[in-house]
């Protein structure tokens, strides 16, 4: 495998170590196997499916293109970040069970984590903001209906 | 300064200069460069690329933002699509605001990279027919110094650069406001698309001519320059109009020939030449209407 490095990350405000790292792993591997974050899925490793998508520096990006390596001292923000605790659910998690955006799951991290970013930074977006939104983001179950109705779910909460 | 970001080892750096990106090269000339990571770690992700150590240029401050120097816009070449999608570049490098709105999704556009674009060398990148037909420069720098290219002597095959080692793409210099610019791409979607074709083409009032660059036809990008010197000369400049369409479908026959495509697993040679000519006619008719106040129907922003 090549030198193995060691480094730390900030993900979801803590210092993580990380040991004997090969240089080439992707963010998405280091958070899922050796930091205990399995809520960023792993799926096409391509940029295609935006199943890993975390916030890096507040920028919404598909941690399966990220070097870990290269992430140092940036403030990373995953699925499992954006809700108190656990036991918890962010806003747009509980519109997207309450709407039934979510039927296998596999997809619905990486959805919460886009529509997470773009309420952020457009409360009040129209439906075409919404499509475009999470237009890297494929879900092969719901048909999209439902995750479309669960946005604007959690855009209403948010502006009640 | 650097301290905060720099790592304990040789392997991975993370320069925030060009200075410190040349040091980096120099401890370890095997060393790959690392920009966006959108192509970069495809192939890694499945073992296509093994690099031995990467210099990441995320934090490189010469390659950030861009600048107004007189009559060019000098645009960094960490720029990200995102970063690119700015309202003012949208009256400075129009076409290439349209480019970039086209590329990926959101969590492509917010990594992928202007310089990422020019170094992957992919003929399918999205910004490379824009830089075309506004025949940018582009200036790369080493140890050794810094020097100016066009884009075809940047680019010259499919992933083929000259790019010499430890060099490094700093800047692109394009004119500002250069007439009017449209860019169309045709692919399966709007979002998450590798063009099957895309298309450039400006015109240039005050220069009466008309620039027109063809991507993904071919092994890097084509200016369909008979094409161009044919619409130029029958365009009545004066009464701003297009001429007939006779000689409109004149220039799309010269513009198809123009093309070089392959048949691959996203489409075939035939649709390609036939995309381009569609395209590159549409964008002519585009800018001419727009110019005259009309409105056309836009199906959407990337068709």
């Amino acid at each position: 495998m090549g030198e193995l490095i060691d480094y730390q990350l900030c993900v979801n405000g803590r210092e993580h170590d990380v040991a004997d790292s090969w240089l080439g792993e992707s963010l998405l591997y280091v958070l899922r196997e050796r930091l205990g974050l399995p809520g960023s899925k792993n799926a096409c490793e391509q940029g295609e499916c935006g199943s890993c998508s975390v916030l890096m520096d507040g920028k919404l990006v598909c941690s399966c293109m990220v070097l870990a390596a290269s992430a140092v001292g940036a403030d990373i923000v995953t699925v499992e970040g954006l809700s108190a605790g656990e036991n918890d659910l962010s806003d747009v998690q509980a519109a997207f069970l309450a709407e039934g955006g979510v039927q296998c799951g596999f997809c619905t991290p990486g959805f919460v984590v886009s529509v997470h970013d773009l309420l952020e930074h457009n409360p009040d977006p129209t439906e075409l903001e919404v499509r475009e939104a999470i237009s890297g983001n494929l879900c092969r179950c719901t048909g999209y209906g439902r995750i479309l109705a669960a946005v604007q779910a959690a855009q209403e909460t948010r502006q009640a | 300064m650097s301290g905060d970001y720099r790592l304990p080892f040789v392997l991975v750096s993370l320069p925030v200069s060009l200075e410190e990106a040349f040091d980096a090269f120099e401890r370890c000339p095997d060393a790959q460069l690392l920009a966006g990571g959108t192509d970069f770690m495809v192939e890694v992700n499945f073992a296509l690329r093994r690099p031995p150590a990467v210099v990441c240029l995320r934090k490189v401050e010469e390659l950030k933002g861009w600048r107004l120097e007189g009559s060019e816009v000098v645009l960094g070449a960490g720029l990200t699509y995102t970063e690119l999608m700015a309202p003012r570049l949208s009256d400075l490098v129009p076409g290439l605001v349209q480019a970039s709105r086209t590329v990926g999704s959101p969590q492509i556009r917010n990594a992928g990279t202007l310089g990422g674009n020019l170094g992957t060398a992919s003929p399918a990148g999205d910004s490379l027919p824009v830089l075309a037909a506004l025949d940018a420069k582009i200036v790369v720098a080493s140890k050794q110094g810094r020097r100016s290219l066009e884009l075809d002597d940047l680019i010259v095959g499919p992933k083929r650069t000259t790019l010499g080692p430890g060099e490094v793409i700093v800047e692109i210099r394009v004119p500002a406001a250069l007439g009017s610019q449209e860019f169309l791409k045709v692919g399966t979607r709007n979002a998450m698309v590798i063009a099957v074709a895309n298309v450039a083409l400006v015109v240039d009032w005050a220069g009466h001519s008309v620039r027109c660059a063809l991507g993904s036809v071919g092994p890097v990008v084509i200016r369909a320059r008979d094409a161009e010197e044919l619409i130029s000369s029958r365009i009545d400049w004066t009464g701003r109009t297009l001429p007939g369409d006779g000689d409109l479908a004149e220039f799309t026959a010269l513009v198809r020939s123009a093309a070089r495509p392959i048949d691959d697993h996203r489409s075939t040679a035939d649709y390609r030449r036939h995309a381009v000519g569609v395209c590159a006619q549409r964008a002519l008719e585009r800018v001419f209407a727009n110019h005259n106040g009309e409105t056309l129907e836009r199906t959407s922003w990337a068709s």
